[in-house]
Formats: structure tokens, sequence, C-alpha cells
């Protein structure tokens, strides 16, 4: 099977002058494109624009989002289905789950203003491979869900049915005729019954020919086996036949060809292209009238045979038709390889082959770059949808099921969404933190802390520093809260520091805040006894900054005034003379120790 | 438990709203407004669930809502409330508060008013994330720390406490018709009394453990003393604001964020919340009953019966119409609404029997027959 080659497409940049060279660089999802000059040096009169150019539109059609969205819960659905079930309480599960994503992709096809062919083929393909692989009917029921398959997608009947009908004088429409022979064409036997009865009033011989309809019992399926079935077939088949060698219906040339249909003649059937208007519609039509009882397995004879005859010698098969071919085939892994090649977005192979892989149909071989198929297009597709601005959050889900590439393609790719509003960083954060990611977390809260230390929001940044449990944070903050106040004297962000919690034991110098402005409220409310004490073990602990320590004693100083604080005073002093060893403003130590000593 | 249906918007929606129905009329619920985030652009809409009477079928969701009208939007619409029947006013991610006016006879939206940068650091814009209004007065709250009061009708700003927070303002309610109630990032529940001049709040209050911030607020219908909260672990905090600076109750609720809590508005005994987890929550105390709940008959079958934790040095156990009277004779009931997991659910509301949510899965949900 050679592969489907197709022209590059060309796109061409407006807003660039024609005959500049282009530079470009590739992005996840885009291209940046800038004109350039080749020479080394010289003035460019090109504009200083860069271009973003997209490759994949499709993404961004707002009615394609519902088809993302929706099939995002049915994938998740999909991922949780007990793996403990026996297979065979498993395949109706996951049929229907099939005919939910078609179902999804119909309805956008209703919402879509003009018939997108895409979508169709998407549901044909879809479709069909749900008869052949997911539901796996054998020989019987598989010529039934086959008529199925293309009475579903060959709808106009009904149309041109409904407009005969409508007229004043049915049998004498231009389409009559048409719309018997597709009914006919279609197995659909019952309503081409009701067609000619319109035309029974005229004609008497089409009586023998509900005979020899009703006769025909072309359901397979029921209580009889196949052989039964099969035998009561061919004696079908062999009256058919008898009544036309006898010519009972050579008055009526409509009558013959229906005659000839249910025969099976070919030359007939292919007089009819236009009403059958594609080769797999001949097939059916024709294992329905020649070989009802086709096993899977013959299928593809059928299928190569009916296309070489379809189609004239001169016209090409479409990449469509060698999908379907394939699927005949049952060659599944082609069947994907074309739709990969074919289509331009990667939602419907993925979501097929994970499926596939759940019905346990693909066979696990790896490939070359280490994962198998299945995980291959899921992180093809879920990388796609992370370049979207807003589908980011559905591609979370995808990677969590691709177990061996998932994680490191989500770590990736997490850390690279924009943080516009703190509500969005909290659901990243929320993601990175339920997959226990934390170097991705503390990146997180250390973007948003530092934003908001730059806008002063100490509050803020302090928050996203116990987020992350980031000490050395919490330390940078506590040191800005701390400059404030040896600039102006007061604290500011009382609220904050007089209600930090458990949060103050985060890092030291947080504690030291927190302790330092208990010491000055309880100095405030004349408790000098428990202020002088916790003065004391902010010296003794030694979290203090060195910057500090003139502070803390310069705080110290009013104390001393106060009589029942005598015996901590005197420890303070000889605390004092430990620290006069290591600071390095000596002679204001020596100043304030005269102070002290005047007291004692 | 009826299902729900989910109508698939091709938008992540942020926030949705009823539109109040006038007390005189005994109208239900059938207009409500969306607005959308993390869009390039970003809109607001109104949806109609149609018209009663019009359709004989008896389920909880005759008809998908359906799209009226939308206006495009500048910035994530981080809050959203109505104004009066055919306004609503929006906080965006731009730092813009906004009033939008809905004309219901061409069925177009018109920007009525805006305050372009509200909210704003030196340099730069800074999201606004709450507001509330109490027609013509309008309060907003923002990540810049400030609460700002307006008048629609009014061009300027009537009044700007700047710094009243040195963290995120996350949500604000009215508690009285003078005095409102914010939450922020670092865990505190402050009072503001807006007849007074000063900048500062009339009380705080706050969880004694850790400063997990809180998200979302709302006031007890009839009595105003009595506020729940829930925050970044999903706890649902119930206080009273008379007494303590502690919570009264805390409930395990949701593994994640809850973005919102409501009481519901005339039977409030009812209490929904939603969250980051995908989850929406419906409450359910029955007060005075000894009867268990499961032999009350017509009720949805609910999922887990779970009682009031007993927060921190307190001896409260299950709580009785959301706080403590009679203890042994609480009994408190939570229904999940949605029918399975989501992505988050962003904002719900509720008026009368019907409810509506929006997720980031680009769903809504409505739902016609709460049990309520």
């Amino acid at each position: 099977m050679e592969e489907v080659d197709v022209e590059p497409a060309v796109t061409n940049i407006p807003a660039a002058s024609s005959g500049t060279h282009l530079g470009f660089a590739w992005g996840p999802g885009d291209i940046l494109v800038y004109e350039t000059l080749y020479k080394a040096s010289g003035k460019c009169t090109g504009s200083g624009d860069i271009h973003e150019v997209r490759k994949d539109e499709d993404i961004y059609s707002p009615i394609l989002r519902k088809l993302f969205n929706e099939s995002h819960h049915i994938f998740v659905g999909l991922q949780t289905i007990r793996e403990d079930l026996p297979s065979k309480n498993k395949k109706p599960q996951f049929v229907s789950i099939s005919k939910n994503y078609r179902s999804v992709i119909r309805a956008c096809m209703e919402e879509l203003q003009q018939v997108v062919s895409i979508l169709l083929a998407i549901e044909l393909i879809w479709n069909l491979c749900e008869v052949l692989f997911i539901d796996a009917a054998p020989a019987g029921s598989l010529l039934l869900h086959l008529l199925d398959w293309v009475r579903l997608h060959k709808a106009d009947v009904d149309e041109k049915a409904r407009e005969v009908l409508q007229s004043e004088s049915p049998a004498e429409h231009r389409d009559y005729w048409d719309v018997v022979v597709s009914y006919v064409l279609q197995g659909r036997l019952e309503e081409a019954r009701q067609m000619l009865v319109k035309q029974a009033t005229l004609q008497p011989a089409a009586r023998k020919m509900y005979k020899q309809m009703d006769t025909l019992n072309i359901s397979p399926g029921g209580t009889q086996t196949l052989t039964e079935f099969d035998v009561k077939w061919r004696h079908w088949h062999e009256e058919v036949d008898r009544c036309l060698q006898d010519n009972s219906f050579a008055s009526n040339k409509h009558l013959e060809l229906i005659c000839k249909i249910l025969v099976g003649d070919e030359d007939t059937l292919l007089e009819h292209k236009d009403l059958l208007s594609t080769w797999y519609h001949f097939l059916v039509t024709r294992l329905l009238f020649c070989h009802p009882t086709v096993k899977p397995t013959e299928l593809h004879y059928y299928a190569q045979s009916c296309l070489t005859m379809f189609l004239d010698s001169r016209s090409v098969p479409e990449p469509l038709d060698s999908i379907l071919l394939a699927a005949f085939e049952f060659d599944i892994h082609q069947v994907i390889k074309d739709c990969s090649i074919a289509l331009n977005n990667w939602w419907f192979v993925a979501h097929l082959t994970d499926l596939l892989d759940h019905c346990k149909l693909l066979q696990s071989h790896n490939l070359h770059f280490g994962s198998n198929l299945r995980e291959f297009l899921l992180l093809e597709y879920a990388s796609g949808l992370f370049t979207h601005h807003s589908l980011w959050q559905l591609a979370v889900d995808y990677f969590d099921h691709c177990p061996e590439f998932g994680r490191v393609y989500l770590e990736l790719q997490i850390e690279r969404v924009p943080l516009d509003t703190e509500r969005k960083a909290l659901k990243v954060l929320r993601i990175c933190e339920q997959r226990q990611m934390s170097e991705q977390v503390r990146s997180i809260c250390k973007i948003m802390a530092m934003r908001a230390l730059r806008n002063n929001r100490l509050g803020s940044a302090l928050s996203w520093s116990i987020r992350a449990k980031d000490a050395a944070f919490a330390t940078l903050i506590s040191e800005r809260f701390l400059q404030d106040y040896c600039a102006r004297g007061t604290f500011s962000d009382l609220d904050l520091i007089d209600n930090l919690g458990p949060a103050m034991l985060l890092s030291d110098r947080l504690t030291f805040l927190g302790k330092y402005r208990e010491f000055h409220k309880l100095y405030g409310e004349k408790r000098f006894r428990e202020a002088s004490k916790l003065l004391l073990s902010l010296m003794t602990a030694k979290i203090a900054p060195r910057s500090f320590w003139m502070t803390l004693l310069t705080d110290a100083l009013p104390l001393l005034e106060q009589k029942e604080v005598s015996h901590h005073i005197q420890l303070i002093y000889s605390r004092l003379n430990c620290l006069c060893v290591s600071i390095s403003h000596l002679d204001n130590v020596v100043h304030c120790s005269l102070h002290f000593s005047a007291y004692l | 438990m009826e299902s729900i249906n989910a109508k698939y918007v091709s938008q992540k929606i942020s926030k949705s709203r009823w539109r109040p129905v006038s007390h005189s009329s005994l109208q239900q619920a059938d207009i409500f407004a969306t607005g959308s985030w993390d869009n390039e652009d970003n809109k607001i809409s109104f949806w109609s669930i149609g018209s009663h009477g019009s359709s004989g079928v008896e389920d909880g969701f005759e008809g998908d809502p359906q799209l009226l009208c939308e206006h495009k939007h500048d910035g994530d619409v981080l809050d959203l409330q109505f104004l009066d029947q055919d306004r609503i006013v929006t906080a965006s991610s731009t730092g813009a508060v906004t009033i939008f006016r809905h004309h219901q006879n061409s069925q177009t939206i018109s920007v009525s008013q805006q305050w372009a940068r509200a909210h704003r650091y030196p340099s730069d814009n800074a999201p606004c994330t709450g507001v509330v209004c109490s027609s013509p007065e309008i309060v907003t709250v923002g990540e810049d720390g400030r609460i700002i009061v307006f008048r629609a009708d009014q061009e300027g700003v009537i009044r700007v406490i700047d710094n009243a927070d040195s963290s995120t303002i996350h949500a604000v309610t009215y508690l009285r018709t003078t005095e409102i109630l914010t939450v922020n990032s670092i865990g505190q529940l402050k009072l503001w009394d807006l007849r007074q001049q000063s900048n500062s709040p009339s009380q705080i209050l706050s969880l004694s453990g850790d400063r997990v911030p809180l998200h979302c607020v709302d006031r007890h219908p009839n009595q105003q003393h009595i506020v729940a909260t829930g925050g970044q672990d999903g706890m649902l905090c119930v206080w009273d604001v008379r007494q303590g600076s502690t919570p009264f109750s805390l409930m395990e609720a949701h593994s994640a964020e809850m973005w919102e809590v409501h009481f519901h508005p005339t039977n409030p005994d009812h209490l929904f919340t939603c969250s980051e987890d995908g989850s929406l929550l419906h409450w359910e105390t029955s007060s005075q009953s000894d009867i268990p709940s499961f032999l009350q008959g017509g009720r949805n079958s609910s999922m887990t019966s779970r009682s009031a934790m007993a927060p921190a040095g307190g001896n409260q156990s299950l709580i009785n119409a959301w706080l403590s009277g009679d203890s042994s004779k609480g009994r408190l009931e939570t229904t999940h609404m949605l029918p399975s997991q989501t992505l988050s659910v962003n904002s719900l509301d509720v008026l009368g029997q019907c409810l509506v949510c929006g997720t980031d899965g680009e769903a809504i949900f409505v739902n016609r027959q709460v049990p309520v």
C-alpha cells in the first residue's frame, strides 16, 4: 500500500513584502516568521513585525471545541472501566462508548451550517471500525451491521422519498422509480413494497414481485442458524432467477430491473452507479444479494474487486477509499497510519486508537521512540491541546493516562501556561500538587510571590511562600518588613504580622518578625514582665538578624525604667557582654553599656 | 436523583448567576447570565431555560438553555452580579468594573458604564476579584487589596479603602446594609463598617490553625450573623460573627479549592458548594426533627452523611441549623448534584428550585427540580 502523498500547503504572509527573505523559528504549535536580510549589515527596509503562523486551525473553531470537551469526558470515563471484568461483559460497554463518540461527531456536524466533509468521513470510518473491530460481528449479523452502516450514510433516499410521497401523484413523479430502486439497493424491501403499492393499482404484475420480496427473509440473525438461513436463501435465489429466466416481468422494464438487482446481477448494479454513489455501497449491495453469509475474513476479496469494478480505470482511489479498504482487510495499523496522514488533527486517531487498545485489538509492538502507538498518538494530541490558550486543562487528563511519558510531558508543558491572574495560578498549582510535581509547585509559587513582592503585596507574597513551604522566600519577605520598620519606625500591614499563626514557623526570620511584633504589643499593653522575657528570649535564641541587634538593644532601654524587670535586665546586661564581642559598632555598644551600668 | 444534562458552550464558564425574580410574581427563574474566562475573547452571555408550561415533559431538563445574546468582555470575568432586572456588574481580570445592560426587546447587550482601571498596581493592572451590589451601590475588591465603593450612574468613585488588606481579597458580601465582609488569601474574614471613615476593619476573624486562603463567603439570608466560608483546602466553615473570632464549625467538604458557597435564598436549611475537584454538593440540615432522614421519604438518595468536624479546641459536634443548638438532634446530609466527575465547577447559583452551574469543561448544567 503506497503512502498517500500530497503537495505541501503554501501559506502567504500578507504583510511581508514580496521578494524579502524570511527567517523563522519553530514554536510548539506555530511558527514565528520575520523579514530579514542576508547581508551582515545594512539597513533593513522591511517591517519590524513578527508574524505568528498557526498550523492547526481546528482547535480554534468554537464548534469543534465542543467535540474536544465532550470527547474528553468520554475518554476519562473509558479509562476508568474496571480491568477485572470478563471481556464479554466489557464488549457492550466498548460498543456503547464507541457510539457515544460517534454521536458527539454527529452533534457537531448538525451544528455546523455547511456539511463538513471531513467530519462525515471521520464518522464513516469510525462506524466501520466499530462494526468490524469493536463489535466484531460474525458472519450473518455482519451483513446486517454493514447494511445499517450504509443506510446511515446515505440519507438522501429518505429525502427524495418524502418528496415523492408528498407529490400529487407519487407514481408519476420522475424520481419514483429511483426511490424504489434505491430502497431495494439498500435492502429496505418493506419500504420498497410500500412504494410499489402506489403502482400496484395500475399494474397487477407487481403483485408477483411482492411475493418474491416477501419470501426473502434476509435476517440471518434471529432463531435460525447460519446454515438454515443459507439453505433458505439459496432456495429463494433460485426462485428469483427462475422468474427472470421465464420473463415474468418482461412487460414492465422497471420490475424486471428490480428482479435483476434481487438476483445480484453485477452489470445491473453497475448501471446504477449514480444511485449507489460509492463503491462501498456497491459492495454491501452485492454482498446482500450474492453472499449474505459472508465471513469477516472474506470481506477484503469482495471489497477489492468492488472497488476496482466501481471506479473507472482512469480515476485514482482517494485517501478515504484506501482507509476503508484497509479496514475491510482488518489491517488496523494501516487504517490508523493512513488516517494520521490524511487528517490534520490528531483527535480522531488518538481516540480511536485508545478505544481499540482498550479492546485489546492492537498488538503492543513498541515504536522506536519507546512508547506504544496508543501513547504516542495521545501525547501528540494532548501536546496540540496544550498550545491552546484554553483547552490545556483537557490535555492534563490525557497525559495522566500515558504511563510512560505522560508525566514528563506534563511537567514540561505545565510550567509554560501563562499565569495572568491568581485564580489561574491556583488551578495550575492544584494540578501540580495532585501529581506531586513539587518542583513545578515551587517554581510557580516563586513566580507569583515575586510578582506580589514587586507590587508591594507582602501578604500575598507570604501566602504564596506558605503554599510552597518556601522558607527562603519567607525570609525575604520578613526582611522587607523589618527594613520597613527600621525606615519608618512602625510596622506596615499589621493585619498580616499580628495574625501569622503557625506560618510563623516557616522561617527563622519570620518567627523573629512575629515575636518582635508581639514584643511591641506586650509593651504597648504595659505587660512589661512578659515583654522583657520575650525580648530576652529573642536575644538568646539568636534568630535576630545582626542588623537588628542594635534595635533590640535600643528597645530594651525603656524597660530598664520598669521596676519589676530588674532581674531580666541583669540577664540582658550579661547577654550584652557576650554580644559585645561580635558587634562591629563597638563604640555604639560601649555607649549603650554605659547607660545600662548606670541603671544597675 | 434525576439526571442533569450538560450543555457544551465552547467557553470555560467562570461565573453563572440567575436573574432575580421579583418577589411579587410567583415566577420561576428563567434567565441566567454567564461569564467566561481564559479565552482570547471572553464573553458575557444571557441564556434562557424556556417558558414553563410550554412542554409537557415532566423531567427536570425540558430543554437546553438557549443563548439569548452575548457581548465581548475585556479580560476574564472574575465575578458577576445582577444589579437589577436589566443590568449586571462584572469584575474583570484587567481591573475594570463594568455595568452591562441587557435590552430585552432587542436581545442585545450594551455597556452602560465602566470604571476602567479601578483596581491597579502602580505600574500594572490588578485583577478585580469580587463584586457585590445593593442597587445602586456597588462594592468591589481586588488583588491589589483595595475596597472600592461605586454608585451606578455616578461617574467617579464614591470611596476607596487603599491597602485594606496586604494580601488578595477574594470575595466580598454584605452583612448589613452598611457593613461588608471580605475574605482574603491569608485566611481572614474582615468586617468593614462603611459608615466609619477609618480605613481599618471593625473586626477580624480567622481560623486558629493554618492560614488557609479563603475564596468565598455567603451570609445566611435570615440570620445576619451567620456566615459560611470556603477555602483552599475545601473545608466549609460556618461562623458566628457576633461571638468569638474563630469559626463555629468546620466541615470537610471537598478535596480541592471551594470556589463558591451559597445559602438557598428562601430555604436556608440548604447550602450549596462547588469546587475545583469537579463536584457540587448540596448540604441539608434537618433541624428539629427526630425522624431519621432516610425515613422522611421523597428525598433524593444522599451519598454520604457527614457530620461537622470538631474544631480544634472546640466541643461542638453535629450542628443543628448550622449552629449548634441541641447537638443531639442535629443531622447533616450532603448530596452530589452532578452525575459524574467533571473538571472544576467554578460557579453555581440557586433560585427557587432551579440551580445553574458552570465548569472548566466548558459545560453549563441546569437542574430545575432541586429538592428544597
